[in-house]
């Protein structure tokens, strides 16, 4: 057992490394970040980079090379990934697109579609979103309202989407919709590709309970969408969907934020009961449960890893990651706040502890334990696919969609 | 990356499988429960015959001289299959204390028996209703002579000879020593005590001007017993994430079969969370116990930070597992003739074996404070 580089990974990662060192900034320490800019300036760095990370060859990694892709493996991508986090490198804008909606449009578009939006993508020329959640359909997605329908050439969509990161500044989305409502939910739906400057279009930010605004809700008002569009035959969009959200639970992974060093760091300066908060049997406890979670999930991306490594599919283990992940971003958070005695209320990144980390990560877990598959519905999934239990039964699956209560 | 076994130590982990399913389904650990032997001595002669006693003792002194891998993926079978024999004390305990604390002459001396399974060795360590340390440890090494009760033994009335930690006066932490003791001979009393499980017999032993040696350097039996300790706690891990699994897969296959209100139970999210959950707290557990097997492999700096995470974790997911497999079972999970009784009993023992989560995880903050302030 060794945490080592295979010859080929260790020629790749000096590759890597090498390309970095040319075109980025070393970080000085982990916690190292680039200034926050408003939207249109961080757009621009964050276009420019992929730019230069297709130029370099090291976008899109494991895409085929003949749609502009490196031809590479995921552990070349993982590798990659590594060495990146190291630079002050911009990120965030291309992930969904880069990460999902357009896996989807090489999985299924046809060879004009391919043609058409893979290498403008990987060259950071044009963003995407997804659309999939809907008010009335979130866990359940397959139950979204959104219709469709046929005239002539054209679809004409009318509906509602929500939860759409980067709805504002996409260019285009892949959209889910219901085109026949006269078959169960799962056969009615339709994969498109929507072009988000569309007219009939309108997108408003919602603001969260956090006070942040990240996600988008999405109108749709007649919007007329070529049938040439389309990813996947009319009724196949739930097929299509699938392929997304597989690459999303790839994506979601780690929750980031605040573990147990910085609840040492924060016990370390706190009272409880008279005594240094670091001497409490409770914090103590606690933190050790967190250490252990922490450490488990380490070991078990190695685990993933190295599957990877010796070109193996990964077992499941790895659909353990988010359910633990963000239970302990929202714990974690709550507790370090009762580490603050009456202050820990306040939240103000100048005079709350370690930037208001708690606080933040206490609020945004509560909405990280939904996005990208709920704790339950991440539950069912190891409970179904990995142990081989059956689904719940199903009212939905037989009847017509427009016989379900609603 | 290469976070995995070989595939030369899955083979070898197949074989005692094969070995253990042959010799050792929950039928014989049953017989145990039932019956009068303190171990299932067939099974115990079967992994001797294979040689897995003597896995990690050096070739030396007459063991295989393989590494801790090949003990951890022996160890996560045996406590798939909950077999009913003297191993973690003979083989983590004794023989890990004798590696770690004993002089050129007792390893000469006892390891080579102990690897071809001619001796079974113990570590005699409580002494009352409380955990053991410098301050409560009382049995006396004096000029030679052990005296005092020691409680709670495992296999104490089936180990030849027995580690045993002892007061010899020194102040604080120096206090205690390691001593060994003849089982067989002469000023030991041995009294077989009832247990939570059975199937692993713990014995009271009470020694009376005792023949005993010193082993290793006086005043260092604690620091010597944390040493033990660590790697015995990895290996055990392996054995708690094996029983945890058995657990998992067997109320998996309950709720496969049983029905109810014209369902199989299986169908409700209340009884498929709580078997997900039990598959995620054994993969957190099997994680850590790979990076544990890794350290103690290597002799890794993060040893002592692994092995509490090891143990932390593990004893959580067959406690877990356990515990809600009856659940998941209901009212023939806690019959006398289910086999549900065997895992949950096995969890506990092993969990208070090296001491309590309470401890490690206390042992756990300890040492993440000394890193980060080093």
């Amino acid at each position: 057992m060794d945490f080592n580089d295979t010859k080929e990974e260790a020629e790749y990662r000096a590759k890597a490394r090498a390309w970095l060192d040319q075109n980025a900034e070393r970080k000085k320490s982990s916690k190292d970040a680039l200034p926050s800019l408003g939207l249109e300036e961080a757009l621009e760095r964050a276009r420019k980079w992929q730019a230069t990370k297709a130029e370099g060859g090291f976008s899109c990694i494991t895409w085929p090379k003949e749609y502009g892709g490196q031809g590479g493996s995921s552990i070349h991508n993982v590798v990659y990934s590594q060495e990146e986090s190291n630079y002050l490198v911009p990120g965030g804008f291309y992930a969904i697109g880069l990460g999902m909606c357009v896996p989807t449009v090489l999985a299924w578009g046809t060879e004009e579609h391919k043609e058409r939006y893979v290498a403008p993508a990987i060259h950071g020329d044009e963003i995407w979103c997804q659309l999939f959640s809907e008010p009335a359909g979130g866990s359940d997605v397959a139950g979204l309202r959104t219709k469709a329908e046929k005239d002539g050439d054209e679809w004409v969509i009318n509906g509602q989407k929500v939860w759409t990161s980067g709805a504002h500044y996409c260019d285009y989305g892949i959209v889910v919709v219901r085109t026949d409502p006269n078959v169960p939910k799962h056969k009615g739906l339709t994969m498109f590709i929507i072009d988000m400057k569309s007219e009939g279009v309108e997108v408003r930010p919602i603001k969260q309970m956090s006070g942040e605004s990240e996600f988008n809700e999405v109108f749709f008002t007649d919007v007329r969408v070529p049938d040439s569009n389309r990813l996947g035959n009319p009724g196949d969009g739930w097929k299509v969907a699938l392929t997304t959200l597989m690459n999303e639970r790839l994506a979601v992974g780690g929750g980031g934020g605040a573990d147990w060093e910085e609840l040492m760091a924060l016990g370390r300066e706190s009272e409880l009961e008279q005594m240094a908060a670091m001497a409490n049997g409770a914090v103590r406890e606690r933190m050790a449960d967190w250490y252990v979670q922490t450490q488990g999930l380490k070991y078990t991306r190695f685990r993933t890893l190295t599957a990877l490594s010796k070109g193996e599919t990964p077992g499941p283990e790895s659909s353990i990651s988010k359910v633990v992940s963000a239970a302990k971003m929202q714990d974690l958070g709550s507790f370090a706040m009762d580490l603050q005695g009456q202050a820990g209320i306040i939240r103000d990144r100048e005079t709350s502890p370690q930037g208001a980390i708690f606080q933040n990560q206490w609020m945004g877990g509560a909405g990280y334990r939904i996005a990208g598959g709920t704790d339950e519905i991440l539950r069912n999934i190891v409970a179904e696919r990995v142990l081989g239990l059956p689904q719940d039964i199903r009212v939905d699956k037989t009847k017509p969609y427009n016989e379900l209560p609603k | 990356m290469n976070f995995d076994f070989s595939d030369d130590q899955k083979l070898l982990k197949e074989s005692v499988r094969k070995l253990l399913a042959d010799k050792c389904d929950l039928g014989r650990v049953r017989k145990v429960l039932d019956g009068d032997e303190p171990f299932a001595k067939d099974v115990w002669d079967g992994l001797v015959e294979m040689g897995v006693t003597g896995t990690a003792i050096p070739e030396e002194y007459g063991g295989l001289g393989l590494g801790a891998l090949e003990l951890c993926v022996v160890a996560e079978e045996l406590g798939r299959s909950a077999a009913p024999v003297p191993f973690s004390s003979s083989v983590y305990l004794a023989t890990e204390a004798l590696i770690v604390a004993g002089t050129e002459e007792q390893k000469h001396a006892w390891l080579p028996k102990l690897a071809s399974g001619e001796v079974i060795g113990t570590f005699a360590m409580a002494e009352g209703f409380t955990a053991a340390s410098p301050r409560t440890v009382e049995v006396a090494l004096k000029g030679g002579k052990l005296n005092g009760t020691k409680i709670a033994v495992p296999d104490g009335d089936i180990a030849d000879f027995a580690v045993v930690l002892a007061n010899t006066g020194g102040s604080g932490d120096r206090a205690l020593s390691l001593a060994i003791v003849d089982l067989k001979a002469g000023g030991v009393t041995i009294e077989t005590v009832k247990t939570i499980d059975p199937t692993r017999s713990h014995a009271n032993i009470t020694f009376k001007d005792a023949p005993a040696e010193l082993m290793g350097t006086e005043g260092e039996g604690w620091a010597s017993t944390s040493a033990v300790f660590d790697s015995a706690a990895i290996l055990m891990a392996f054995e708690q994430i094996g029983g945890a699994e058995a657990s998992m897969w067997m109320a998996r296959d309950y709720a496969l079969e049983r029905y109810a209100f014209g369902r199989l139970i299986g169908s409700y999210q209340a009884i498929k969370h709580k078997i997900a959950d039990m598959y995620v707290k054994l993969e957190l557990a099997r994680s850590n116990c790979y990076f544990g097997a890794m350290m103690l492999n290597d002799g890794g700096a993060e040893l002592p930070e692994a092995a509490a995470a090891a143990r932390i974790s593990a004893t959580e997911a067959y406690r877990y597992a356990a515990q809600e497999n009856i659940q998941v079972h209901g009212g023939i999970g806690y019959t006398w003739e289910a086999d549900t009784q065997f895992y949950f009993r096995r969890s506990k023992l092993l969990a208070l074996a090296l001491g309590s989560a309470l401890e490690w995880k206390d042992k756990l903050v300890t040492r993440l404070e000394t890193r980060n302030a080093a």
